[in-house]
């Protein structure tokens, strides 16, 4: 039996996120330590262009599942569509980026399929003919290593992990592959505009994160401008969410968003266990903090004991002219 | 109505998770019911506090999950199942699902609502799972939750990625629940008292119906091999000077030394 590893890149707004080609790198890896080819499939509405993308990342081949109920996102129609090209394809290994449609999707289609899926992965190796896999528990405070006893299997890898694959490669054959159920009973109905904050957090390369040491809402735009000139996604400690100076969807943490930038940057925050979870396997971690003994220090790789009104500000205008030298 | 909420008993989330001999150590950590969990419950409340109705919890867990269960019990739920065997111990989030929708298959309910993930192992698929083996409808991570008239669909305001979006779906679905859902309340001492006399139903897997064998450790397709703390991070510098001048010199060392920026 071919081991073939299918993929599921993530079409969004008419174009694919980073971590599709990040899967790429990794079933490219995986394709080699189990004997197979890469395949992709790509769901959604008037997909060709992404289609036409993945297949030039050196893959051998791509299905396109195309139609109109694909557009937004309803569980049980994009279950059945994927869980067709699964049934088809017969792979050893299905991937997904860990984001919040990888997830959800592949819990649901896992289901159906009657297939394991490990979560949010960071770490894989092939051993023994199966796939191993480590995966952070307790957002972070701890890792787990999780063998699959059998394949198949579902993995969905965390984004910004792995190098992403580029599409510079011969185009691979596209095979469009109709849709069999388009009745859904849940579905996405509409999208919600919300402001340009563009940057998502979990991809960012860039974090700059302010807590209750920013003491108000207008005390965190000091915070904001640092994340604006650096082109770095804004994030909070629970303290300032809770207090409603920025949007809960911010929150860093045990029950926020789990982040892994290059740079993380804790201005007011002190460093609470759930906080630390959310934050620590980022590359380089710099504190901004009043108090020595704040928490945040024991992690931090630059640490500024300082009054972050004063820090910041400075730091803005320093990182201006780096990056105006650049 | 009957809303049934699914909970999973976590540790604290204050807990330091200690290893040893590549094993989580649970002994001594205080527990609770993870946080969306929750919310989960929150929302289940006021629901029936608006629409009527009855509020069960569905727990798989050992033994002493039940003090976590009699804390949500506190909290205003009316009963309680506790799926108690060690036979559904060892598994992953598929036995887990299977044994769980099992139990729903012998339950009366016109919504069921969840966490979106469990804050131990963050897997956040058991719900997702649940729904998909009993053939309903689910919405994931939703922040804002209503209901029609008849009751017989909800509308949903999610939060994804950062993202939002509005989902609509007919009920009975399985919901779940993210962060800004509501805010939970906290147990009153009439609520405490009252819990200690609340029903709670044991269940094994021979009143499901289950094999042993499909479900716990020889039914899980995934076996976790070992659990080691993550790797330690190397000592951090400290930058003296004053404010501004510490400043000016973070930002050289980011340029230059850790070349991030
Ligand atoms: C179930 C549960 C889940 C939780 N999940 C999360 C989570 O996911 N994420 C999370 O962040 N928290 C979480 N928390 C909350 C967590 O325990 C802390 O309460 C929270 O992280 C504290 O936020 P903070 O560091 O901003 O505030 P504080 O702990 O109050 O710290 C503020 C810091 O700012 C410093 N400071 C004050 N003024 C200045 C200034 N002018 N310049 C520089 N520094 C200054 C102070 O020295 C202090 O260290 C959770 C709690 C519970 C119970
Ligand atoms: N053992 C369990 N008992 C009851 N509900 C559970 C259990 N495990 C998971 N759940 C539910 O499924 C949700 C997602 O869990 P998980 O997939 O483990 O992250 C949780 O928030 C709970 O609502």
């Amino acid at each position: 039996m071919a081991n073939n590893i299918l993929i599921v890149p993530e079409a969004r707004d008419g174009s694919l996120r980073k971590v599709s080609f990040e899967l790429v790198t990794v079933a490219n890896e995986i394709a080699q330590g189990l004997g197979g080819a890469v395949h992709a499939v790509v769901l959604g509405n008037e997909v060709s262009a992404s289609a036409e993308q993945i297949a030039k990342t050196g893959i051998a081949q791509v299905y396109q599942v195309d139609h109109a109920a694909l557009q937004n996102f309803a569980p049980e129609v994009f279950t059945a569509a994927l869980a067709d090209v699964i049934r088809k394809t017969q792979p050893a290994v299905v991937l997904f980026g860990a984001t919040g449609f990888g997830k959800e999707l592949g819990a649901r289609v896992a289901a159906r399929i009657g297939m394991g899926l490990v979560a949010d992965c960071t770490g894989y190796k092939v051993e023994g003919g199966t796939l191993v896999l480590t995966r952070p528990i307790y957002a972070g405070k701890a890792l787990a290593t999780v063998k699959a006893k059998s394949l198949p299997v579902m993995v969905s890898i965390r984004p910004n992990i792995f190098p992403p694959a580029s599409a510079d490669a011969s185009p691979a054959p596209i095979e469009k592959i109709e849709l069999s159920a388009n009745a859904a009973r849940s579905q996405v109905v509409e999208k919600v505009q919300k402001e340009a904050v563009a940057v998502d957090l979990a991809e960012a390369k860039i974090v700059v994160s302010g807590g209750r040491g920013a003491k108000n809402a207008e005390g965190f735009e000091t915070v904001k401008q640092l994340a604006n000139t650096l082109g770095a996604a804004v994030g909070a400690s629970r303290a300032a969410v809770d207090a409603g100076w920025i949007d809960y969807s911010t929150q860093v943490g045990q029950t926020g968003k789990t982040v892994a930038p290059q740079l993380y940057i804790a201005a007011g925050i002190s460093g609470a266990i759930q906080h630390l979870a959310g934050m620590s396997s980022s590359k380089v971690i710099v504190a901004v903090n009043k108090d020595p003994d704040a928490p945040i220090f024991k992690v931090a790789d630059y640490g500024i004991v300082g009054d972050l009104f004063q820090v910041l500000p400075v730091m803005n205008e320093e990182l201006k002219k780096v990056l105006a030298e650049k | 109505m009957n809303v049934v909420v699914l909970i999973k008993r976590v540790p604290d989330t204050e807990t330091r998770i200690q290893i040893k001999d590549g094993k989580v150590v649970t002994d001594g950590i205080s527990w609770i019911i993870s946080p969306y969990d929750e919310y989960a419950v929150e929302e289940a409340l006021r629901l029936i506090e608006k629409y009527t109705g009855k509020v069960t919890l569905l727990c798989l867990g050992p033994v002493d999950a039940k003090e976590t269960i009699r804390k949500g019990l506190a909290l205003g739920a009316d009963d309680a199942i506790h799926l108690n065997d060690p036979a559904f111990e060892g598994g992953d989030a598929s036995t887990t699902a299977v044994v769980l929708a099992a139990a729903l298959k012998k339950m009366q309910y016109d919504l069921v609502l969840a966490g979106k993930q469990a804050v131990d192992e963050d897997n956040a698929q058991v719900a997702i799972r649940v729904a998909e083996l009993l053939d309903l409808p689910h919405v994931n991570s939703v922040i804002k939750l209503d209901l029609s008239d008849d009751k017989k669909s909800a509308r949903c305001l999610r939060e994804v990625d950062g993202d939002r979006d509005i989902a609509e779906s007919s009920l009975p679905a399985i919901i779940t629940a993210q962060q800004g859902l509501n805010e939970p309340r906290y147990p009153s001492l009439k609520g405490i008292m009252g819990a200690k006399k609340k029903p709670i139903t044991d269940w094994k897997a021979s009143d499901l119906g289950l094999d042993p064998g499909t479900i716990g450790a020889s039914g899980a397709k995934l076996e976790v091999v070992r659990v080691d703390p993550p790797p330690a991070r190397p000592p951090g510098k400290l930058i003296p000077g004053d404010a501004a001048t510490a400043a000016k010199e973070l930002v050289r060392l980011l340029h230059e030394e850790a070349k991030v920026v």
